[in-house]
């Protein structure tokens, strides 16, 4: 009986020991192990390839154009552009959104009138807005951000509305008994409890920020516009440059991974952590 | 002031009339039980005396200030830590920031959670989520308590620490309880007067007076519970044979 008390006791560290460290270990060997074999795989397909280097560049040859793209500048300078008007674009689009969709949540006729346009919004690609708003702006910012504002806001607002939507009754309950007026409760407890949907929704209001930034950038070129990342690519498709549309598309994906990973992912957990929960997949210890 | 009850019914539309014409008045200072079967109504009373339900027909008095009210899954806000949740009691009472802190700290040492201030609701084990919520009740500072099944959820053990601190709690603030369990021990252990409401729909059966003399003999609490179970059983098997008549 002492003994199997003693090997008990004995096996938890070893366990805590084991599993703990591999565990976020996974997390991040996993991916980059993926992106190892992928880009390892493209180049062996671009050299086995029959077709010339410049119709299907491998990853040494895109790696080639990026001391030249940083040489002149138009690369650090592209994503600085474009990073500025994607970050006050979302600002402006949160700064619309949230108080939209309070709004909405609180007034069930308008919901039942403006939601489904929201939601029809959110699937309307934001490219189809780029010729509308080169009509009635030119070729300016306002073209830019008015894309981009209708590719972010529907998302934020559908977010913000679905964490509303799941707040248990009982915290309604619990306002009115605490003697919670309206304002006090949508401020000490919905809007907290609608939190991870509200994250949720900005997670995804940036991704389609971002994306509907590429598209907008990538069509209106030119006139008093600063040159974005997707005018680059625009530039790259005119010189028929292969190897520098590849580099600006891995442009493109590593700035929207990297925001991801370093402001959302961080704030999702933390709120998830807070409240005692995981996203699916993750562990909680 | 206690709480007054006047031919009070409710119905929900689907489920038909749930209570049916109570009448009581539970005196200033009183600790009463409120005992049923599952479904005979006691939580839906409980939510017409907080104001979270109407009555359908008949009236209820109740103090100008309402009533504190404790749930049944202590209903913690997650992203607030214990002594946060109670604090935000106090702060939607309008208690000024720079009384809160000492007034917090003197809740959570009342139900021996002093040392539990900064942990978070999923960090507390049940047991002392439903002390923290008690202590959020009693921030609220208002005369009349009502607790709907607060500790059914507990192991024996944790309960039975629980009960010993309600009782000497209502010893010391002098609080008008209105406690609704099915827990037919929990009931005699705790109030001084036991309702037993009978099932679909809700009616007073019986009223018992529970004396200490009767709370502290075995004997006679034994056999109080046991009649008081008996009954419960009756409106259980008579609930479940209507069910069956009407399905």
């Amino acid at each position: 009986m002492s003994s199997m008390t003693e090997s008990r006791t004995k096996l938890k560290p070893v366990l805590a020991l084991k599993l703990r460290p591999s565990g976020r270990l996974d997390a991040l060997v996993a991916p980059l192990l993926t992106v190892v074999v992928l880009v390892s795989l493209w180049q062996i397909v671009s050299w086995v390839s029959p077709l010339r280097e410049d119709l299907f560049p491998g990853p040494i040859s895109v790696a080639q154009k990026l001391p030249q793209l940083l040489a002149d500048g138009s690369l650090v300078s592209a994503v600085g552009n474009s990073l500025f008007r994607a970050v006050s674009g979302f600002v402006i689009a949160v700064v619309i959104s949230t108080p939209l969709a309070l709004l909405l949540a609180h007034q069930p006729l308008l919901r039942k009138g403006v939601g489904p346009l929201v939601s029809a919004m959110q699937v309307l690609p934001s490219i189809a807005w780029v010729p509308a708003a080169i009509i009635l702006f030119g070729l300016s910012d306002a073209t830019i951000y008015t894309v981009l504002l209708l590719g972010a806001i529907p998302s934020i607002i559908n977010g913000l509305l679905s964490g509303i939507d799941m707040i248990p009754s009982q915290y309604k309950s619990l306002s009115k008994v605490l003697g919670a007026s309206k304002w006090e409760h949508m401020l000490h407890i919905e809007l907290p409890a609608a939190m991870p949907g509200y994250v949720a929704g900005l997670r995804q209001g940036w991704a389609f920020a971002w994306r509907s930034l590429m598209a907008a950038e990538l069509i209106a070129v030119g006139g008093s516009l600063a040159l974005g990342v997707g005018s680059l690519l625009q530039r790259g498709r005119d010189l028929a440059d292969l190897s520098l549309v590849m580099l600006v598309i891995l442009t493109i994906l590593l700035v929207g991974v990297l925001i991801e990973l370093a402001v959302f992912a961080p704030i999702e957990r933390k709120l998830l952590r807070d409240r005692g929960m995981s996203r699916t997949g993750e562990s909680n210890g | 002031m206690g709480v007054l009850l006047n031919e009070v019914s409710l119905s929900y539309p689907g489920t038909g009339l749930v209570i049916d014409r109570l009448s009581t008045e539970i005196e200033d200072g009183e600790f009463i039980a409120v005992l049923g079967a599952s479904g005979c109504g006691k939580s839906s009373l409980l939510n017409m005396i907080a104001g979270l339900l109407a009555p359908t027909s008949g009236w209820l008095e109740v103090p100008k200030d309402g009533a504190a009210f404790m749930f049944q899954d202590a209903n913690l806000l997650p992203w607030l830590t214990a002594s946060e949740n109670v604090d935000l009691a106090l702060k939607l009472a309008g208690h000024p920031a720079d009384k809160r802190g000492a007034r917090v700290e003197e809740l959570l040492k009342l139900v021996q959670l002093g040392h539990a201030s900064n942990k978070k609701p999923h960090e507390l084990s049940g047991g002392m989520r439903q002390r923290v919520a008690l202590a959020r009740a009693l921030a609220q500072d208002r005369q009349v308590l009502l607790m709907d099944e607060p500790f059914a959820a507990l192991d024996a053990i944790t309960r039975d620490m629980l009960h010993e601190q309600l009782r000497s709690l209502w010893e010391q603030t002098g609080k008008t309880i209105i406690f609704v369990t099915h827990n037919v021990r929990e009931a005699i252990r705790l109030s001084g007067r036991i309702l037993v409401l009978s099932s679909h729909p809700g009616r007073i059966l019986e009223t018992r007076r529970i004396t200490d003399e009767l709370r502290n003999n075995p004997t006679q609490a034994a056999a109080l519970a046991d009649e008081l179970t008996t009954i419960l059983r009756k409106e259980q098997r008579k609930h479940e044979l209507n069910d069956r008549i009407s399905n």
